[in-house]
């Protein structure tokens, strides 16, 4: 069933969306990435202005999280004051990132450095959480290597404004979590994403967060991150149509609620490791499309996009 | 000098044949609904002459339907440092977002060069670019693959004897505008031509646009982007508390 979209201006099939959607929500309800990542480029695939993908990407993350965070709700692996320190830096960071997008897109060439974005780091996140799983997994086999606690981390422990994060069980200064919302807002907004497969291995490695009360808390985050965008493109560029919103969301929902049960039943190092090797995968496409020929060297834009 | 080619054309034009065309269309208006899925056009008409059909070569139609002109950007690849970038672009002044032709003949047999060139039927003559910059080479090649790949979208057309034309009187042919439209008013042109010379011409347009949902979304999205932000919001929050009752209720069972 063919479906014409009234921003967008194209007509695109229907079921097609809503099986995007479901696969995309399963990955999301699993890693507690948005799945940004890999909606965009599949949007700009099937004929999406990419404009349009980019914001209209952002209305749906925000659907997609909110369903998979009612059901870490209800498990109670959401960090709430984590959540919130985060989510302050990620703001300021999205703010921040909007202004140099349009900046950058004044100068030319934002679609290359999208892409830039995008391989690099795809491929350094994916890489690290790739070896560093595999790791964890060996050291599981090998029962005689007792399990290493990585929570002593020299400088990070000597910074000021100590906070205690219970459901996360940690007890450090509000200054690195206020810093990594930062940097994850201004990628947010220049790659268009919710910025989950940043994140999630940032609160991972960096503050030492369990992997379980990771999910929740980088979900919690990114809705409120991607409304603030979507309402930033909704009123400037114009460019969220709803009507291709609603056919991922509902696919979307469906698939998040499916993938956090699946979740739930495997182990965090495996866990990891799927979603390190999906995050290398695309990056390997989109390096690929960078490398490769194109078979149409040309292009059409709207003029004055510069 | 195109100047006064035409002119000269007019003088040796010979005397207008008294040709009219009465024309009839299967619709005035598309209209873009929520399913829309491209659509076909019926043209039909009838050739109104006040004396005898006159003697000589037999009455062509030439139809052509164009959208809404766009100036557009058209960018060219090239390899640098091992990836493929953007390296040039030139503007094009305006080109039609859709642009149909129609004939009854061979497209040169149905209208001459000059005639072309004067009228602006052809796909290349109906783009207009000139402010091609002195830096970028082989600027023809850009203008060339907005054809291409908008021909291959089905955006362009050129489709020679579709044009159905019985007794030199009644003519009729289809166009079809594929699902990717956008709004706007269509001018819609029928030229009759006798070896390859125009002798009447008949304008009339067909108006593209959105209804129902379609119209009210974008409207509200341009007048109210504020609401039309917030209301996407909603739709989300709703949707994916929607989903996470409706599989709680599900696992209580």
């Amino acid at each position: 069933m063919m479906i014409y979209l009234p921003i967008a201006e194209v007509s695109v099939n229907a079921f097609l969306l809503l099986g995007l959607g479901g696969i995309v929500g399963v990955l999301s309800g699993m890693f507690g990435v948005g799945g940004g990542f890999l909606m965009t480029p599949l949007l700009f695939f099937i004929g999406i202005p990419p404009a349009v993908a980019v914001a209209t990407e952002a209305n749906q993350i925000v659907a997609s999280s909110f369903s998979g965070v009612l059901a870490h709700f209800k498990r109670k692996t959401v960090d709430l004051k984590m959540g919130t320190v985060l989510l302050i830096g990620g703001l300021i960071g999205a703010a921040f990132g909007v202004v140099l997008f349009n900046y950058l897109k004044a100068l030319g060439q934002v679609d290359l450095l999208v892409r830039l974005c995008y391989v690099v780091f795809l491929g350094v996140v994916g890489g690290l959480m790739f070896i560093e799983s595999l790791n964890a997994i060996r050291r599981a086999k090998g029962a005689s290597s007792a399990p290493k606690r990585r929570r002593q981390r020299g400088w990070i422990s000597k910074l000021p404004f100590k906070l205690r994060f219970q459901t996360s069980g940690l007890y450090i200064s509000v200054i690195p979590p206020i810093i990594v919302g930062i940097l994850v807002g201004i990628l947010a907004a220049i790659m268009g994403v919710g910025g989950g497969f940043i994140m999630v291995p940032a609160m991972i490695y960096i503050l030492g967060m369990p992997t379980k009360v990771v999910v929740g808390t980088s979900l919690f985050q990114i809705i409120f991150v991607t409304a603030f965008t979507t309402m930033l493109h909704a009123t400037t560029n114009y460019t969220v149509d709803m009507v291709l919103a609603v056919l991922l969301l509902v696919g979307g929902v469906i698939g998040a609620q499916i993938g956090t049960r699946i979740g739930v039943k495997m182990k965090a190092e495996q866990l990891r490791i799927l979603l390190a090797i999906m995050v290398l995968v695309v990056c390997g496409k989109l390096a690929l499309d960078l490398l490769l020929q194109p078979g149409e060297l040309y292009s059409i834009g709207a003029a004055g996009g510069h | 000098m195109r100047l006064a080619l035409a002119l000269i054309f007019l003088l040796l034009a010979p005397p207008a044949w008294a040709e009219n065309v009465v024309l009839g269309l299967s619709q005035r208006s598309v209209s873009i609904t929520t399913n829309f899925d491209g659509s076909e056009i019926l043209i039909f008409g009838a050739v109104k002459r006040s004396g005898a059909i006159p003697e000589g070569p037999p009455l062509d139609v030439v139809i052509t339907v164009a959208g809404p002109n766009q100036p557009l950007t058209v960018r060219r690849k090239a390899r640098r440092f091992g990836i493929w970038v953007n390296t040039a672009e030139i503007e094009v002044d305006s080109a039609p977002a859709f642009y149909a032709i129609a004939t009854s003949a061979p497209f040169r047999e149905a209208l001459s060069d000059t005639q072309d060139l004067r009228h602006r039927v052809s796909i290349p003559r109906a783009i207009r670019s000139v402010g091609a910059p002195m830096e970028v080479e082989n600027a023809a090649s850009f203008v060339q693959a907005v054809i291409r790949i908008r021909k291959a979208n089905g955006l362009y057309q050129l489709r020679e004897n579709s044009v159905e034309v019985a007794e030199q009187t009644l003519f009729k042919t289809s166009i079809a505008m594929p699902a990717n439209l956008i709004e706007g008013d269509y001018q819609t042109r029928i030229l009759l031509t006798r070896s390859g010379e125009v002798v009447s011409e008949f304008n009339t347009v067909i108006e593209v646009k959105k209804v129902g949902l379609e119209r009210f979304l974008f409207n509200l999205s341009r007048q109210q982007p504020m609401i039309y932000g917030l209301l996407s919001l909603a739709i989300a929050i709703f949707a994916g508390w929607g989903a996470s009752a409706v599989f709680r209720a599900f696992q209580r069972n």
